[in-house]
């Protein structure tokens, strides 16, 4: 029962190893490898690869502990994993899971006893717009109905490899609504190297020929392009797309500054904020204008290693991205010989193995350099010391998509869209209650209102903006802006009816935080698990307003005290919900005092079998 | 002089530590006792507080039928209720048992031990039933502060208490909470 058997062309851990440096820092990497062919870590794997790497397996096995998506207990040749999201359970997945186990004969979250399947729940798995979603062996099923399902069970019980399933099972669209002036028309890859090389150039250089614009040997040329393009980025006024809106320029210039003999390129794809799928859209339709915005920023900070760090969820774009990548190579756009020039960049892909907090960047950086995703210390910054304490720059994908832009268009161009102090455009997920979810390009500034209107959801009575950890919107708050001026937003907008049960919403994301605190601090991993049991106290209508007190208590201590934004945003939702929807709260409030955490009377009920006594005494 | 503050005491699955703790308060016991008058303790013996007490501190969690009662006694009578010790606050060593079921407990006790003479597990009416397992006082009643240690020292009980009397959170400095 050790091996998968519907891993086509099975590997071996050898020949695993054998594709990867005797370097620790490859140990995730080797560790998603043998998932993926065996469907668990065994403790076999775990000694050949402590020996490959000569690390202990102690570490080894710290790192499959720590990430979801390794596990050291076979899984079944079939695993399912079912994304329990907000919108997934609004889209009925818990019904889906239920079926789908009764059909199989398995139980959640074990493996079937002949080997064959097991089936879990995860995190959201970036599908929100065509939910429910789950992954079989690391593919996504999306728009699961029952008789999907069905469809699924029987090709499992005939045992047909996953390979072989229908394509159409694996359908994932785009559902691209809204396009503004960034995605508005294809990118033609090297389109943007090419004007931020050329700005490098004199008038006379512009107008001959490309090529001899940047002659290798004129390395002024090189350097002087580099410098322009900095100077457009500080034009754009580009702020970071991740969440924290940190501007571009900055960033880059810090990390060019600092003196160092490497610097790192690193994109954010670790898109784990549930409700967020802009990265898988634009890594399945512009990974050209992501890479090339990467190149763009390793040419301006000097750095010839890129790295596209992406959630393990998104597996199934690897050979996608790889052919991209290898056919930019093909093109000059990436490799030893940029355009000619002599000057090297390359991006390598480092998967995840799901973790929320990896797309924290210090965490993110742990995790490349293969150790648990836990943050590291606020200082130093990764611009001065990240990957291997090499200047690094982290931004995330859409902000290399920009990037991309601004370097094709111009800073001024780019700054002449959105606001005063939030310029060009956005990426905003749409999902939940409404006509048409998908991605919607708007200008910032956007009220939430607008889009509302464009999905056809004006109904709604709330909006989570920016996921579990941003804001969440009332009615009366619909004409509020997208933007760093008022509402701060990674992209994420989810959607709640008229008819929905907040306090569900507020259920779903605290198991959420609960599951993904790292562990490091103790506010952050001693208060998601509290919360989530008050939140669990009152869903069983045993809240007292004691509880409540103590809910607003501990959410005050992890935002003041947590190490890191995980911790310090996990509370909002919990905030903004006891004070905006306070109705669905009091509904499930137990009257009066201070009800036992338990059940008093049952729990002498053993001793009642043992003893055989039924008297008064022997009650509660 | 004003009437002084009325406190109760009673240890429930504990070991009397605590109690023993707080009379290592030694001489100033007596200028306490110009402050305070104890209701229900095992002190003075008294069994039953009458009417309502200023604070209540319990010592020990909740292994059986009994301790609950006393304990919903204590919260009935005592304006603000103080848990007490290792025991009261996580179940502490009696909590052990926890990872046992209560049956493999008796019979590991009563009916294999070693010497074990007419082996049965006692039913006798007059003994409170076993919970299934020990419980921290705030899984079954609200409780207002938390007096940490095992035990709490002499100089945090006095810190305490004076705090408390003096109408202040019974915060405790750093080297109160220091136990290696």
């Amino acid at each position: 029962m050790s091996q998968a058997v519907t891993t086509q062309a099975q590997e071996s851990v050898q020949q695993i190893l054998q594709k990867h440096p005797r370097d620790a820092g490859e140990l995730l990497q080797i560790l998603v490898a043998v998932q993926h062919a065996y469907h668990w870590v065994s403790e076999e794997a775990v000694g050949l690869i402590a020996e490959h790497l000569r690390v202990t397996r102690a570490h080894i096995r710290g790192l499959v502990g720590f990430y979801s998506f390794l596990s050291d207990s076979f899984l079944g040749d079939y695993v399912i994993y079912l994304s329990d999201n907000i919108t997934d359970r609004m889209l009925g997945n818990k019904e889906i899971g239920k079926y789908l186990c009764s059909r199989l004969g398995v139980k959640l979250g074990r493996v079937r006893s002949d080997g064959r399947v097991s089936v879990h729940f995860t995190s959201c798995t970036g599908m929100c717009d065509q939910g429910p979603a789950a992954l079989v062996n690391g593919r996504p099923v999306t728009r699961l109905s029952r008789e999907r399902a069905d469809r699924m069970v029987d090709l499992i019980m005939a045992r047909t490899p996953v390979s072989d399933w229908p394509p159409e099972l694996f359908l994932v669209e785009d559902n691209f609504r809204r396009s503004d002036v960034l995605f508005r028309r294809a990118f033609e890859p090297g389109a943007a190297l090419k004007s931020a090389l050329l700005r490098g150039g004199d008038e006379t250089l512009k107008a001959i020929q490309f090529e001899e614009a940047v002659d290798p040997a004129s390395g002024i040329a090189w350097k002087r392009g580099a410098d322009e393009t900095l100077k457009e980025l500080y034009r754009s006024d580009l702020r970071g797309r991740g969440g924290a809106g940190f501007k571009a320029a900055l960033k880059w210039e810090a990390c060019r500054d600092t003196p160092a003999p490497e610097r790192y390129v690193v994109c954010n794809a670790d898109e784990g904020e549930p409700g967020t799928f802009k990265d898988r859209v634009m890594l399945s339709s512009y990974a050209d204008m992501v890479f090339e915005g990467m190149t763009l920023c390793g040419y301006v900070v000097g750095s010839s290693q890129g790295i596209l760090y992406i959630r393990q969820e998104y597996w199934y774009l690897k050979a996608h991205l790889e052919a991209v990548l290898a056919r930019r190579r093909e093109a000059g756009l990436l490799g030893r010989n940029l355009l000619g020039t002599g000057h090297a960049f390359d991006i390598a892909i480092h998967w995840g193995a799901g973790a929320y907090i990896c797309g924290m960047e210090s965490a993110m950086i742990e995790s490349i350099e293969g150790r648990r995703g836990k943050p590291r210390k606020r200082w130093p910054l990764p611009v001065v010391a990240g990957v291997e304490k090499r200047p690094t720059v982290v931004n995330n994908v859409e902000t290399f998509a920009a990037v991309a832009m601004v370097a094709l268009k111009g800073g001024a161009w780019f700054a002449g869209h959105g606001t005063m102090h939030s310029t060009g455009t956005k990426l905003f997920c749409v999902s939940g209650d409404c006509e048409r979810p998908g991605i919607y390009e708007y200008p910032f500034g956007v009220s939430a209102r607008e889009i509302l209107r464009d999905c056809g959801g004006l109904d709604a009575q709330a909006v989570q903006v920016s996921g579990p950890s941003g804001t969440t919107i009332t009615q009366q708050e619909f004409d509020r802006a997208l933007a760093y001026e008022d509402l701060t937003t990674v992209g994420t907008f989810m959607i709640f009816g008229p008819k929905r049960d907040m306090f569900e919403v507020v259920q779903n994301f605290t198991h959420f935080f609960q599951h993904e605190s790292c562990g490091l601090c103790t506010p952050c991993r001693v208060g998601t698990s509290l919360l989530a049991n008050l939140v669990d106290r009152v869903a069983a209508g045993k809240g007292s307003p004691l509880d409540l007190e103590e809910v607003q208590r501990i959410s005050h201590l992890m935002k003041t005290t947590a190490h890191c934004g995980l911790g310090q945003s996990a509370p909002n939702h919990l905030v903004d919900s006891l004070a905006k929807f306070r109705g669905d709260w009091d509904k499930r409030m137990m009257v009066g005092g201070f009800e036992p955490a338990f059940d008093l009377d049952a729990s002498l009920e053993e001793a009642r079998q043992l003893t055989g006594r039924d008297d008064d005494a022997a009650h509660l | 002089m004003a009437s002084k503050v009325k406190v109760a005491t009673c240890s429930l699955a504990g070991c009397f530590g605590c109690h023993m703790s707080f009379l290592d308060i030694d001489e100033r016991l007596l200028d306490l006792l110009e402050l305070i008058e104890f209701d229900r303790s095992p002190i003075n013996d008294i069994k039953t507080i009458e009417g309502i007490v200023d604070f209540g501190f319990v010592e020990g969690g909740l292994c059986n039928a009994e301790n609950v009662h006393l304990l919903k006694h204590f919260r009935e009578h005592c304006r603000v209720l103080v848990s007490v010790g290792e025991c009261a606050i996580t179940g502490g060593i009696p909590s052990m048992r926890n990872h046992h079921t209560l049956k493999e407990c008796l019979y590991e006790t009563y009916i294999r031990g070693v010497g074990v003479e007419n082996a049965h597990i006692p039913d006798d009416a007059e003994l409170p039933l076993l919970l299934d397992k020990v419980y921290p006082l705030h899984a079954v009643v609200r409780v207002d502060h938390y007096l940490p240690g095992c035990p709490p020292s002499a100089d945090a009980f006095w810190h305490f208490l004076t705090e408390l009397i003096a109408g202040r959170d019974p915060n405790l400095p750093l080297q109160l909470l220091r136990y290696d």
